[in-house]
């Protein structure tokens, strides 16, 4: 998976953040959360999903740990 | 008394781990202010989520539950999940990658280097230590606050303007104290540590409190049952979030972009592996944190006393919502352990951006300014001391003044950070990206969020709007075409840089 593929169903997660639907909906999802919470709720795990994905299958390959060209008192260049 | 002894005893478990940091500590700048890039998967996803989380997630998140209902998950703590792992990926990695194979402690250090630039770093500095310390005060706020609830009554004789609590000012002083002691002694590493430790008691215990006090309610259902019957309107958005108020606070958590202090916890990682569980685990943890905030916030609405009065009445203190629901509704015991717990989220930050300040200061300003020859290992983890002790007297001074919304002032804080964050984007993935087009963008940030900033009353509003969106939204508009226009107006930047940050 390129980091383009990444950045595009990050964008597309992102617009279900918006969930103008539940906006004055007061239904109870068990007995207790409001829907717009349970929703919201759902989403977290869901977005532990998909990076749990981009970690498996959209890696990026060029960052093992680079050779280092810095000085060895560690202040930079 | 009972919750003040549990505080304490943590307290002292802290300063245990400060000896044990200090005894691991190799001496030199790098361990101080990176612990040798040496941190691990586990440890990096805890400090970094334990930096991450203040009085911000909890008593902000519980205040604002209980003045805007449930909207205020979606509004920060969903949008965080998949935002700052979002940030992490795509900005964090690189960074990482970069400030391992040059060698950089700070991130100041990178923006200099790829910008060609020593007037960047200069200019960089007074706005990211600024904006650390209005960051610190919502710790020390909210832990004034919270440990002021938890023990009213406790010592009348000793406390009697707070009604025999332990006053704010008190809190301030003994968790800047601890913090400074362990930083001073350990560093970066004893800071990971103590992040860790207090990100695992945070958790638990918010959880813990959650399943503790909604059997005083009568259960879940009676509970929510009872905000429905007193205030319906808080468990939906709709009359208390506007759609675009709501849509523009997914800007926020990209402030966590250009956390100095967060920034320095990504250079600890041993390797790029080491971001994986952080990913994967952050949103997970985040909603841990929030979900029981903000159902007791809410809950607080209908939550009443066996003789029908509230147990948080209209009009009571800012920030003290959660310490008043503990303090009526669970044992001491109880009540103790989550005032540990608060502490320890909001310490888990204070550490790391003290550490920050000093370690910005030491490297950005003192060894620019004396020469890299005049400043010795021994001097530099001096210096880097001295700054985090004046950091943390100053913070503390400052958090004596007026007190303001933890909650507000934290979104204006974190405003600041994310009208920044365009310039760690184009750092890393845009070529034509120049100084020029990057100190107008600090300078935009400045100007326009310093004008919002007055027309808000200075954060004593916090229901300031602009044009029905959150601040951060023009402040993030003016600094990114400041950037834009900046850079394509300018010379672009010399091979050798282009060489060195964009490798074929």
């Amino acid at each position: 998976m390129k980091l383009s593929a990444v950045l595009v169903l990050v964008a597309g997660f992102l617009a279900l953040h918006q969930d103008f639907w539940l906006w004055d909906d007061a239904t109870l999802v068990i007995g207790f959360v409001p829907a717009g919470l349970a929703y919201h709720v759902a989403y977290s795990l869901c977005t532990a999903g998909l990076w749990a994905a981009v970690c498996r299958w959209g890696w990026p390959s060029d960052l093992g740990r680079p050779g280092s060209d810095a000085p060895e008192d560690g202040s930079g260049q | 008394m009972t919750q003040l002894a549990v505080i304490c005893a943590y307290l002292c478990a802290l300063v245990a781990l400060a000896v044990l940091g200090g005894r691991a500590f190799r001496g030199t700048s790098q361990d101080y202010f990176v612990a040798s890039r040496s941190i691990g998967p586990a440890v990096l996803m805890l400090s970094v989520f334990g930096t991450a989380m203040t009085a911000f997630s909890l008593v902000g998140s519980t205040g604002e539950a209980y003045r805007t209902g449930i909207g205020v998950y979606g509004l920060m703590a969903s949008s965080s999940g998949v935002l700052h792992s979002a940030v992490f990926f795509f900005v964090g990695l690189r960074m990482w990658s970069i400030g391992v194979t040059h060698g950089y402690t700070t991130q100041i250090q990178f923006f200099r280097e790829r910008f060609e630039s020593g007037a960047l770093g200069l200019m960089l500095f007074p706005v990211l230590a600024g904006l650390v310390v209005p960051y610190v005060l919502i710790g020390l706020l909210g832990a004034g606050s919270v440990v002021g609830v938890l023990t009213e009554g406790a010592f009348p004789s000793l406390f009697d303007s707070t009604g025999g609590a332990v006053p704010a000012w008190l809190t301030g002083l003994v968790i800047t104290a601890i913090v400074s002691i362990y930083v001073f002694a350990g560093g970066l590493r004893a800071a990971a540590w103590a992040n860790s430790l207090q990100a695992g008691i945070f958790l638990v215990t918010g959880i813990a409190t959650f399943l503790v006090i909604a059997p005083k309610l009568g259960g879940v259902q009676a509970a929510t049952e009872a905000v429905l019957a007193a205030s319906p309107e808080r468990l939906v958005r709709d009359g208390s979030i506007g759609q675009l108020q709501f849509l523009s606070y997914c800007l926020i958590p990209l402030s966590i972009g250009m956390f100095p202090h967060v920034y320095q916890h990504w250079l600890t990682a041993r390797s790029a592996a080491s971001f994986k569980p952080m990913l994967v685990l952050h949103p997970v943890c985040t909603m841990l944190v929030w979900l029981p905030c903000v159902l007791i916030g809410v809950w607080a609405v209908g939550a009443t006393l066996p003789d029908g009065s509230a147990i948080v009445p209209a009009g009571s203190p800012a920030n003290g919502e959660l310490g008043l629901m503990v303090r009526t509704l669970t044992t001491p015991l109880l009540g103790g352990l989550l005032g540990a717990g608060i502490l320890a989220a909001i310490m888990s930050s204070l550490d790391s951006q003290l550490l920050a300040i000093g370690s910005m200061f030491t490297n950005d300003v003192a060894i620019k300014v004396l020469g890299r020859d005049r400043l010795g290992e021994r001097e530099r983890v001096l210096l880097g001391r001295s700054i985090v002790l004046a950091v943390a007297l100053a913070a503390y001074l400052c958090s004596l003044g007026e007190p303001r919304s933890v909650f507000t002032l934290g979104v204006w804080c974190f405003s600041a950070y994310s009208a920044l964050f365009p310039i760690a984007v184009a750092a890393i993935y845009w070529k034509r990206a120049t100084r020029h087009g990057a100190m107008a963008a600090v300078a935009a940030t400045v100007i326009v969020g310093g004008l919002l900033f007055r027309e808000g009353s200075y954060g004593a509003d916090p229901g300031y709007l602009f044009h029905g969106m959150l601040p951060v939204v023009p402040m993030v508009a003016a600094s990114t075409a400041a950037l834009v226009f900046g850079s394509l107006a300018t010379s672009p930047p010399s091979r050798l840089t282009l060489a060195r940050f964009f490798p074929e």
